[in-house]
């Protein structure tokens, strides 16, 4: 069984179709990217698998059960994660609380043991503190765990969102664009983490990412959209050597 | 210029004392303020009650506008409902503050609630007005409900009792005031720096990427309702214990507006800040009339400019912070600290 099916998905916005009869599998344990020209619905699907957004028709399954209805938050807990395009940290918290706020779902402490603070809520901070410190080394920003997020380098900030998004220690992660705005030290780095949160945590990743170099090298399966609808999907070898795929991004072939 | 700043568990980590100097420095300060009343005169006792209760209303008004980033023009009607609360259960039904405090704050909890449902669907200057209208409706309430608040006439409290123990006085009241406000600083204080607290944050940086980290947008916002109308129900109930005498009139909205002051030039999202908001807000009109005494042998003329001297330089000091010092006085509070702390090779 696969991890996440998608459904015949139809989203459009007053006339304006994102999505029309979109479907695909994610595997278990597999990290599928995404690509397609701009405006072609990437986002747009991925706000539908992290319930952003509710299609119109067509149908979200994730670990068998069809969370098409359910809220965002509930997603989370079932363990889906996710990144965004335009980095969208909490910019007034340091990089510890913004990883924090990603164990908020594993955390019990009400207001009233979280006021009193010693006792039960200190032990549970402690011990959600030791699992973000293994994320911190992970990703190697134990220099920055104090700084108020705002004030980092954008490739930081990237950095420190895919942590939040590993603090919630999800199945499914969702990664929109992790190296938009990047030079290629960054990119290198970025492209490294994402192997081994794959590898060494067996997370199952779904990818959007413009960089070819980047999604053939690392990904095990590809979707291709344009226009709203799926026009490939299959092995980054498959894809490339798809004429479809080669048309969407560089045009018909005159003749 | 500190040096051997190193930690070994995370405990010690997270503990609200960077090194045991502040710790020491804080006791020192408390202990200082619980013997203060002794030396103090019945008009600075007053004065000293008054801060502390404007530091818990403070405190309570930054849950929910500075931590949770929802404007609440409402303080003065939580106060209202924690006063009022506090007449009809220690005036009419006679029991003890012990009971009478919480369960005011309580109440005005639930009041806070139910005016916290707009924020649901509302942002901003529209959530503002929405609690500028639940300003209207506890004013007109406590105006019209003459059997429970008295009406327009007002409303005697008792004094505060428990078990044979009457706070008649200022001094007595202090060491009750006192210890509340402690109490509530440490908690609010804890609530920020364990779960609820910081959801509560990123609701206010971010609340759609809160929602995506499965915090429960609205479930937090009413809580952070809630909360903050808890604490602000505290202060009224305070108040009211004090003043001994409360009508309508105690509460009008320029009182929010005050409390709003108090938080702006104190710092939005810090607690430090609520305090030192309350105290500067609560000591301004005590220091402009100290100052025109001084001035009427010379100035008889001044005397009549107290009430409107207030308002101008009210007014004056919250643009000055929010051009000079947008983060208030705790910011600035942080800068002087951080000199400090490097002093005398600041680079």
């Amino acid at each position: 069984m696969p991890l996440l099916r998608v459904n015949n998905l139809i989203l459009h916005f007053r006339g304006v179709t994102a999505l029309s009869d979109v479907s695909f599998e994610v595997r278990r344990g597999s990290l599928h990217a995404v690509i397609g020209p701009n405006g072609a619905g990437k986002t747009s699907l991925l706000n539908c698998i992290s319930g952003v957004y509710r299609p119109q028709r067509g149908s979200v399954h994730f670990d068998g059960a069809d969370v098409t209805k359910l809220s965002p938050a509930h997603r989370t807990k079932m363990g889906v994660a996710r990144t965004f395009q335009n980095i969208a940290l909490f910019r007034g918290m340091t990089v510890l609380d913004n990883l924090l706020i990603g164990r908020h779902v594993h955390q019990h402490e009400g207001v009233l043991s979280g006021g009193i603070y010693y006792g039960k809520a200190r032990a549970e901070e402690i011990a959600h503190r030791e699992v973000v410190e293994d994320i911190i080394d992970f990703l190697e920003i134990q220099h920055i765990r104090k700084k108020v997020v705002g004030t980092l380098a954008y490739g930081l900030q990237k950095r420190v969102e895919l942590a939040r998004a590993l603090a919630l220690e999800p199945r499914l992660l969702l990664l929109d664009e992790p190296m938009a705005g990047m030079n290629a030290e960054e990119k290198e780095d970025m492209a490294r983490f994402i192997l081994d949160i794959n590898e060494d945590r067996g997370t199952t990743m779904i990818m959007i990412e413009h960089d070819m170099g980047v999604v053939m090298d690392v990904s095990h399966r590809v979707t291709v959209l344009s226009f709203g609808e799926k026009i490939a999907d299959g092995t980054p070898e498959e894809v490339q050597g798809d004429p479809a795929v080669q048309e969407a991004y560089l045009g018909q072939v005159q003749g | 210029m500190r040096c051997g700043d190193f930690r070994e568990s995370y405990a010690e980590d997270m503990s609200l004392f960077e090194s045991p100097l502040p710790r020491v420095l804080l006791s020192g300060l408390l202990l200082f303020l619980l013997v203060l009343p002794q030396f103090a005169t019945t008009y600075w006792l007053d004065v000293l009650n008054r801060i502390c209760i404007a530091i818990i209303g403070a405190v309570g008004l930054n849950v929910v506008t500075g931590y949770t980033g929802l404007i609440s023009l409402g303080t003065a009607a939580f106060l209202a409902v924690g006063g009022f609360a506090t007449a009809a259960m220690a005036g009419k039904a006679g029991l003890p503050f012990v009971i009478v405090i919480p369960l005011s704050g309580l109440l005005t909890a639930m009041v806070g609630l139910v005016f916290g449902i707009p924020s649901l669907r509302l942002k901003g200057l529209y959530l503002a007005v929405a609690t500028l209208a639940a300003h209207y409706i506890v004013e007109f309430t406590a105006t019209h409900w003459d059997s429970m608040t008295g009406g327009v006439n007002g409303i005697s409290i008792p004094p505060a009792q428990f078990a044979g123990l009457v706070l008649s006085d200022d001094r007595k009241m202090f060491y009750l005031i006192f210890p509340v406000t402690v109490g509530l600083l440490f908690f609010t204080k804890n609530l920020f720096r364990t779960k609820v607290g910081k959801a509560f944050v990123a609701i206010r940086d971010q609340d759609i990427s809160a929602e995506v980290m499965g915090v429960n947008v609205f479930r937090y916002k009413l809580l952070s309702f809630a909360v903050s109308s808890f604490i602000v129900g505290v202060a009224g109930s305070l108040l009211a214990y004090q003043a001994r005498i409360i009508s309508p009139e105690n509460f009008p909205i320029t009182l929010a507006i005050d409390y709003l002051g108090m938080v702006i030039i104190g710092g939005l999202g810090s607690i430090l800040g609520s305090i030192f908001g309350a105290i500067f807000i609560t000591l301004l009109p005590e220091m402009l009339r100290l100052g025109t005494d001084a001035l009427s042998n010379q100035w008889p003329a001044l005397m009549q400019l107290v009430a409107p001297l207030k308002a101008g330089v009210f007014g004056l000091v919250v643009i000055l912070f929010l051009i000079f010092e947008p983060d208030g006085m705790a910011a600035r509070w942080n800068h002087i600290k951080a000199y400090w702390k490097l002093y005398p090779f600041s680079y």
